[in-house]
């Protein structure tokens, strides 16, 4: 199931990129880098049948850093959205040269 | 796990069964317009990724899986989707131009290339080491010391503590930073 389970991880993955380079909504960009996440999240947990409970611990750690950056990341757009009244990444470029 | 059972038809019916929901979803919640539904469906693909949590034998992490991932990172983004009043489609014509499909056409078929590539030349089994392979199956007969926590607690609180520390002050970062950030800001002094 190692080989299925790697497969189906990478499957994930290449969604999730995809949905971030398709999409303009900044909430849906967010969504798709939290799927990328699992996906890697899903190849930790897959590799520690092998090498130990080791991964598991860096599962913990990565649903940690998933939820600060989703907190941080959620605030931005709230804060970008109270000035621009949008969050779609075609029309937020103010840093654009 | 025993390995006959863990070999056995039903578990990987079972495995192929939640992958394929997995995957579907996945899909699903890419393609969607709306961005509630597309929200939805990503709480699907986080269930189903639960269910192959269990039957990987990572039962403690399906559990966070659940909790954290499903119940609190999910719910905040469809909090601020339902504040931000994003629900309706019209407004969220969001898919990129002809460039940005192609470069995802182009991504998406080196991504896979790669898997099919990986896949085909050697299987993941070759490359794995004989020894860990032995100790793995030698793993997989014995029922786990300490329970089902306890193999995950045992290294995060002795050999990663300093990171389990720092996780800490990274929550507190994000904490006042999405507090500070998500501040109206008054006028007033």
């Amino acid at each position: 199931m190692l080989v299925e389970a790697l497969a189906l991880s990478a499957l994930l993955f290449t969604i999730g990129v995809i949905g971030v380079l398709t999409r303009r909504n900044a909430i849906m960009i967010f969504m798709c880098v939290e799927l990328m996440l699992n996906a890697v999240n899903l190849s930790f947990v897959a590799l520690s049948k092998l090498y130990g409970a080791t991964g598991q611990v860096f599962v913990v750690f990565t649903m940690t850093v998933a939820a600060a950056e989703a907190a941080v990341g959620l605030a931005i757009i709230i804060a970008i959205f109270r000035h621009q009244k949008t969050v779609n990444l075609q029309n937020i470029n103010l840093l654009k040269g | 796990m025993q390995p006959n059972q863990f070999h056995s038809l039903a578990y990987s019916f079972g495995f192929y069964f939640f992958g394929l929901i997995a995957l579907a979803s996945a899909v699903a919640f890419v393609t969607r317009k709306n961005t509630v539904s597309a929200a939805m469906w990503l709480v699907n693909v986080m269930f189903a990724l639960a269910a192959l949590y269990v039957m990987l034998d990572a039962q403690f992490i399906a559990t966070m899986q659940v909790l954290v991932y499903t119940g609190a990172i999910m719910v905040v983004f469809l909090f601020v989707i339902m504040l931000l009043n994003l629900g309706h489609p019209s407004e969220l014509a969001d898919a990129r131009g002809k460039w940005g499909y192609l470069l995802a056409l182009f991504v998406g078929l080196a991504l896979l290339a790669e898997v099919m590539a990986l896949n085909r030349s050697s299987t993941i089994d070759q490359m794995i080491p004989p020894d860990l392979a032995a100790k793995a199956a030698a793993a997989a007969t014995t029922p786990m010391a300490g329970g089902i926590i306890g193999p995950v607690a045992a290294p995060l609180f002795k050999e990663y503590l300093l990171a389990f520390e720092l996780t800490s002050v990274l929550l507190l970062a994000a904490i006042v930073g999405s507090v500070v950030l998500g501040k109206r800001r008054t006028n007033a002094r």
